[in-house]
C-alpha cells in the first residue's frame, strides 16, 4: 500500500460536506400527492354544492317534487308494444319496466343476428373467392361509414312506404304476412303441453351434454371418439316428440287472419321493431366482420403449418388450433360491440320504438322529473355495461396466455 | 452413395425456365384460383354473378339511366321510373345550410371550405408542427365571423338559424378538439398513483362510456338548465356541444391510455434516470410518443363521433340529418325520401370513408417509421 | 467423385432402401423459378445437411417433402407414397414425417404436454393415457420432462425448440425435417438443441436438416448438400465437402460462413 502523498498521484480534494437538499415539506412527494387530492375533492364538493343548490332552487321555482315517488303515479300514456301487460292506467314505474324489457328484447335478438351476419361476412372477407371477398369488403366499408341513425330512417322509411297495406300483404310463407303494419306469423295455440315439450327438450339437451362428456371419456380411454351428433339430436327432439305425443299431439295453430283492415290472431313484430332490429344488425355486423377478420388473421400462419406438419386435417386444425387462438383476440372487442349495440338501441326514439329511452322521454315530458329519469337511464345502462365488463375481465383473466 | 451428380468446378446457374402455361399467372390461372378452385367456390361464384347480374343493372338504371338529372318541379318526377335528382337540385342548399338566410349562404359555404381546408392541411405529416397551432385558431375565428357576422359589414345571424353541414362539422371537430386535452388529463389521472384522482378519472370514464350518447344529450338539454343559477340560460347548441365534448373525452381518454400503456417501461425509467420531473417526463418523453402512436385510433374515434353527432337531432339541433329530415317531409317532395337519404348518406360516407382510409394509411406510415 | 465413407462419429445404420426420392422436381412462385430440376434420393437412416445462401430454395426443398409447399413438376415419393394433391396421400406422408421449424411454432394455448399429445390423440387415435406416456417419454428424451405442465410462453427459446422436437417425435416419424432449427435462437441456446439433434442422429433417425451449423454437419452428416439459385450445386460427404470443395460457388459460400 502506498500513501497518496508518495505515489505521485494528485491528492484527492477533501470532500466537503454538501448541504442536504431542502427538506421543506413542500418538496415531499407524499405531501404533494395529498395536496393534489385534497384540491380535487374541494373542487368536486364546491361544484357539487353549487349545482345541487341551483337545482333545488330551480325545482322549487317550478314546483317539481324531487324523488322517486312519481314512479307510482298513473302514467296516462299508451305504449305501442309491451312484453308484459300494460295500459295507460299503469304507473310510470311499470311503463319504464316495459321500456327496459323492450330494450332487452331488441338488444338480445340484435346481438344474435349481428353475430351471425358479422361472422359470415368476416370469414367471407378472407375467402379465396375474389367475388365473395370483394362483396364482403363493400358490405363492411359502406355500412359502417354511414351513421346508424340514417340506416334506421332508411329502413323504417322503406318498411312503411314500400310494403303494401295489410289487405295486400306479402304472403312470405303459409301463415306469414309482411305488410306496412309489420310481420305477422302463426304460433301454436295456447296449450299447457307446449311448456312440457320445452322442458322435455331441455332435459334432452342436458342428456346430449352428458353424451358429449361420455364421448370425451371414451376417446381418452380408447382413442376413438364415438359419433355424437345424431344421438344428441335424437335425444333433444325425441324427448320433445314423446311428450308431445303423450299430451295428445295438439296441432291447432293460432294463425293471423285478415279481418277488415288489419290482421287478427297470431303474433306480430311491429315495423318499428323490425327497422330497429335490422338497422342494429346491419350496422353492428359490419364492425363484427372486421373484428372476426382481424382475429383470424392474427393467428400466425406458422400455427397452421405446424398443425399440418403433425398431420392434423383441415377441420381439426381449425377447431383445435386456429379458433381457440382467434377467439382470444376476437371476444373482448366483440363484447364491446355488443355493448355498443345495446346502447345504440336507444336510437329507437327516432323511429318510435318504445325502448327505455323512448318511454322515459315521454315520462320526462309529462312529469318533469328530469333528474330521476335520467338517473334511471344511467343506472340501467351502467348496470348492463359494468356487469358485462366484470364478466369480460374475469373471462380475459381465465384465457390469457401464460407467458414468461 | 448413389446418384451424386455434382456440377463442374464453375457453377453456372441453370437458366430459369418459365413456368408451364398451366400454372403461369394470367387471367385463366387467376380465374381458376380465385373463382373456381373448389366446387363450393364455383357455386358461390355462380350465385354471386347471378345476384350481381340481376341487381347492378337495375341499380344503375335507377341511379343514372332512368333518373331525372335536371332541375324540375316535383310533378315532373311522377313520370320518371328512376331517381328524381330534381329533389336534390331543389333542396341541396337547405340540406347543407338549413335555415341560414338564403342570399347569405355563401358565408356558411365559405366557412365549410375553410374548415375542410384546415382538416386536409392537418392530414399531412410535414405540417405537424407549431404552424397548426396558429392556423387552427385563426381559421376557426374566421369561420365563426363568417357564420355569426356582426362585424366587417356582415349581417349578424343568430345561431338558431344555423343548420346543416356547418353544425355537423362544428359539433364533431370542436367536440373532439376540445375533448382532446381533457382526455389526456383523464388518461394520466387514470394511471396516477394517487387513489382519489385515479378513482375520479376511472369513475368519469366508465360512467360516460357506460351510457348511450342520447342520455348525455338529454342530460345536457333537460338537466343543465336545472344546474344553472336562476336567470342564467345557456344556448341549446352550446349545451349539445358541451355534451359531445364530455362524451368524446371519455372515449379519447381510453385511446390515450392505450398509447401510454404501449410505451415501454424503459422509457419511463430512462426519463426518471435523467432526473426529469413527472411533468417534464410526460411532456418531453412519454406523451409525444404515446400521442403519435395513437393517432390512427384517435382518427377512428373521430369518425365515430362524426357519425354520432347525427343524434343531436333528437334534442332538436339543426344538423345535417335534421335538415334532411325536414327536406324530405316537404309535402310536395315526400315521395322522394330515398333520394334525400341517399344524398346525405353519400356525404357522410365520403367523409367517413376518406378518414378511415387516411387512418389506415397513417397507421402503415407510422409503423414503417418505427421499424426504421 | 465422392467417397462413401460414413461420417466419423456417426454409428451408421444406413439401410439400402430409399425413403425419399425426388425426380426432376420443379417449382415456381408466380414466375420465379425456385426449384430447378431437383433430383435427390435419401436412404433410410441417412443424415443430410442442406446449406446454401438465403433464397437458394433449401427451405422450399424440404417443405415440399411434407407438402407444406406444392411442387408443380416432377415426382416426389416419401416412403413409397407418391405426393400428389390426394389428401389421403398427404395425410399419410405427414403422419410419417416430423418437422421442426425455425420459429418453433408451438401451440401457445396448449401446455407442453398437450402440444405433444395433440397429434397422437387426434391423428393416430391413441388413448389419452397412452399418448401422455408417449409424450412424457419423448419430453424426457429431450431432457425437458419437468416442464411438461408449463405453457410454451414460459420456456426459453432453446427449451421451446426441444419441445418442438419432442412434439414431432411423438408421431414416431420415419423421417425428421429440420428447417433452420437454431437460426432463431440466442447463441447460448444453440448447443442444447444441437445436442438433442446429435442424439437423435445417433439413434439412426433419417434426417434432413437445413442449417448453417457446420460443426453439426461435420459431426453427424452422411452427406452435405449445397444449393444455390434453386439447384443442387454440390454434394459430398462432410469431410470432403469442407476440406476440398469442388465448386467455386461452394468455396465462396464456405469462406463466408466459416
Amino acid at each position: 500500500m502506498t500513501d497518496h502523498a508518495h505515489s505521485g498521484l494528485p491528492t484527492p480534494p477533501t470532500p466537503t460536506v454538501k448541504k442536504p437538499p431542502s427538506t421543506s415539506i413542500f418538496y415531499s412527494e407524499k405531501f404533494r400527492s395529498i395536496l393534489y387530492q385534497v384540491l380535487l375533492i374541494a373542487v368536486v364538493i364546491t361544484l357539487g354544492i353549487f349545482l345541487v343548490s341551483n337545482t333545488l332552487a330551480n325545482l322549487a321555482a317550478r314546483g317539481i317534487q324531487s324523488g322517486f315517488g312519481f314512479l307510482d303515479v298513473r302514467a296516462g300514456f299508451d305504449i305501442g308494444e309491451a312484453m308484459i301487460a300494460y295500459t295507460n292506467d299503469d304507473s310510470y314505474g311499470r311503463a319504464l319496466v316495459v321500456g327496459i324489457l323492450n330494450t332487452v328484447k331488441v338488444a338480445f335478438f340484435g346481438i344474435i343476428l349481428a353475430t351471425i351476419v358479422g361472422v359470415i361476412m368476416g370469414i367471407a372477407r378472407l375467402s379465396s373467392n375474389f367475388l365473395i371477398s370483394k362483396f364482403a369488403s363493400a358490405y363492411v366499408e359502406i355500412l359502417r361509414n354511414i351513421p346508424l341513425l340514417l340506416h334506421l330512417f332508411f329502413i323504417y322509411g322503406l318498411l312503411i312506404n314500400i310494403l303494401p297495406r295489410p289487405r295486400d300483404s306479402w304472403n312470405l310463407l303459409p301463415g306469414v304476412f309482411l305488410s306496412n303494419r309489420g310481420l305477422k306469423y302463426p304460433v301454436m295455440a295456447d296449450n299447457p303441453i307446449w311448456i312440457w315439450v320445452a322442458i322435455a327438450m331441455l332435459v334432452g339437451a342436458i342428456g346430449a351434454y352428458f353424451l358429449a362428456r361420455r364421448a370425451d371419456k371414451i376417446q381418452a380411454d380408447t382413442g376413438v371418439r364415438p359419433k355424437t351428433l345424431l344421438p344428441s339430436l335424437g335425444l333433444i327432439f325425441g324427448f320433445g316428440a314423446v311428450v308431445w305425443l303423450i299430451g295428445g299431439a295438439p296441432l291447432s295453430v293460432n294463425a293471423p287472419e285478415l279481418r277488415g283492415f288489419n290482421f287478427q290472431g297470431g303474433q306480430s313484430l311491429s315495423p318499428e321493431f323490425l327497422a330497429l332490429l335490422l338497422g342494429l344488425t346491419i350496422y353492428t355486423s359490419a364492425f363484427i366482420a372486421e373484428i372476426v377478420r382481424s382475429g383470424i388473421q392474427a393467428v400466425n400462419y406458422g400455427q397452421t403449418e405446424a398443425a399440418k406438419a403433425v398431420g392434423l386435417n383441415a377441420g381439426n386444425t381449425l377447431r383445435l388450433i386456429v379458433l381457440p387462438q382467434a377467439l382470444r383476440v376476437i371476444i373482448p372487442p366483440i363484447t364491446s360491440q355488443y355493448l355498443n349495440l345495446t346502447k345504440n338501441s336507444s336510437l329507437a326514439i327516432a323511429i318510435g320504438y318504445p325502448d327505455l329511452v323512448s318511454v322515459g322521454n315521454t315520462a320526462l315530458n309529462q312529469s318533469g322529473q328530469a333528474i330521476e329519469i335520467i338517473a334511471v337511464f344511467m343506472t340501467v345502462y351502467l348496470t348492463l355495461s359494468l356487469s358485462t365488463s366484470l364478466f369480460m375481465n374475469w373471462y380475459n383473466g381465465r384465457i390469457a396466455l401464460t407467458e414468461r | 452413395m448413389a446418384d451424386i451428380s455434382n456440377t463442374g468446378v464453375n457453377f453456372v446457374p441453370t437458366e430459369p425456365r418459365p413456368a408451364p402455361a398451366s400454372i403461369r399467372p394470367g387471367p385463366m390461372t387467376w380465374m381458376k384460383e380465385r373463382l373456381f378452385n373448389t366446387w363450393y367456390n364455383t357455386l358461390f361464384t355462380l350465385v354471386a354473378i347471378y345476384v350481381l347480374a340481376t341487381s347492378v343493372p337495375s341499380l344503375i338504371d335507377w341511379f343514372f339511366t332512368s333518373a331525372l338529372w335536371s332541375d324540375a318541379p316535383a310533378d315532373a318526377c311522377d313520370a320518371v321510373t328512376g331517381a328524381c335528382w330534381a329533389f336534390v337540385y331543389e333542396k341541396w342548399r337547405f340540406i347543407l345550410f338549413g335555415t341560414y338566410p338564403f342570399e347569405q349562404q355563401w358565408r356558411p359555404g365559405g366557412a365549410v371550405i375553410i374548415f375542410l381546408g384546415m382538416v386536409i392541411i392537418s392530414c399531412f405529416k410535414p405540417m405537424w408542427n407549431k404552424s397548426l397551432l396558429v392556423i387552427w385558431p385563426v381559421g376557426l375565428i374566421i369561420c365563426w365571423i363568417l357564420l355569426a357576422g356582426g362585424i366587417f359589414g356582415l349581417d349578424s345571424v343568430p345561431n338558431n338559424l344555423w343548420g346543416g353541414l356547418p353544425i355537423t362539422l362544428m359539433l364533431a371537430v370542436i367536440g373532439c378538439g376540445l375533448a382532446f386535452p381533457v382526455s389526456i388529463a383523464l388518461a394520466l389521472g387514470r394511471r396516477s398513483k394517487m387513489p382519489i384522482i385515479k378513482a375520479f378519472c376511472v369513475g368519469y370514464i366508465e360512467l360516460i362510456r357506460g351510457v348511450p350518447l342520447i342520455t348525455v344529450l338529454f342530460m345536457a338539454s333537460v338537466m343543465f338548465p336545472l344546474f344553472m343559477p336562476e336567470g342564467i340560460t345557456i344556448d341549446k347548441l352550446l349545451r349539445a356541444q358541451v355534451a359531445i365534448i364530455m362524451f368524446a373525452a371519455a372515449y379519447l381518454a381510453e385511446v390515450v391510455r392505450g398509447g401510454l400503456q404501449a410505451i415501454p417501461k424503459g422509457q419511463y425509467e430512462a426519463a426518471d434516470a435523467m432526473g426529469l420531473s413527472y411533468w417534464q417526463a410526460m411532456t418531453f418523453i412519454i406523451l409525444p410518443q404515446a400521442l403519435k402512436i395513437t393517432i390512427p385510433p384517435q382518427v377512428n374515434t373521430f369518425i365515430g363521433m362524426f357519425k354520432d353527432t347525427s343524434l343531436v337531432l333528437i334534442v332538436g339541433i339543426f344538423d345535417l340529418m335534421f335538415t334532411m329530415r325536414v327536406a324530405i317531409n316537404d309535402l310536395e317532395w315526400r315521395a322522394f325520401y330515398i333520394e334525400g337519404m341517399v344524398f346525405v348518406a353519400i356525404l357522410y360516407f365520403l367523409f367517413c370513408f376518406s378518414m378511415s382510409k387516411y387512418s389506415q394509411w397513417l397507421e402503415h406510415e407510422l409503423h414503417r417509421g418505427h421499424k426504421r | 467423385m465422392a467417397t462413401t465413407a460414413p461420417a466419423s462419429t456417426a454409428t451408421s445404420s444406413m439401410g439400402t432402401s430409399e425413403v425419399i426420392t425426388m425426380a426432376n422436381v420443379n417449382k415456381w412462385y408466380g414466375d420465379f423459378h425456385v426449384l430447378k430440376d431437383i433430383n435427390l434420393s435419401v436412404k433410410s437412416g441417412e443424415r443430410i445437411v442442406v446449406c446454401g445462401p438465403s433464397g437458394s430454395g433449401k427451405s422450399t426443398l424440404i417443405r415440399c417433402l411434407n407438402r407444406l409447399e406444392e411442387h408443380q413438376e416432377g415426382d416426389i415419393a416419401v416412403d413409397g407414397i407418391e405426393l400428389t394433391d390426394n389428401i389421403k396421400n398427404i395425410d399419410a406422408v405427414r403422419a410419417e414425417v416430423g418437422m421442426v421449424f425455425q420459429h418453433f411454432n408451438l401451440f401457445p394455448h396448449l401446455s407442453v404436454l398437450d402440444n405433444c399429445t395433440l397429434a397422437p390423440i387426434w391423428v393416430k387415435k391413441t388413448a389419452k393415457a397412452e399418448a401422455e406416456a408417449l409424450g412424457m417419454k419423448y419430453l424426457e428424451r429431450v431432457r425437458i420432462g419437468e416442464q411438461a405442465l408449463k405453457y410454451p410462453g414460459q420456456l426459453s427459446g432453446g427449451q421451446q425448440q426441444r419441445v418442438a422436437i419432442a412434439r414431432a417425435l411423438c408421431m414416431t416419424p420415419k423421417i425428421m425435417l429440420f428447417d433452420e432449427p437454431t437460426s432463431a435462437l440466442d447463441p447460448e441456446m444453440v448447443k442444447e438443441v444441437l445436442d438433442t439433434m446429435v442424439d437423435l442422429a445417433k439413434e439412426g433417425m433419417t434426417m434432413l436438416c437445413v442449417t448453417h451449423e457446420m460443426g453439426f454437419a461435420k459431426a453427424v452428416a452422411d452427406r452435405v448438400i449445397f444449393m444455390d439459385q434453386g439447384e443442387i450445386v454440390e454434394q459430398n460427404e462432410p469431410n470432403a465437402f469442407f476440406d476440398n470443395p469442388q465448386n467455386e460457388r461452394t468455396k465462396e459460400f464456405l469462406n463466408q460462413i466459416l
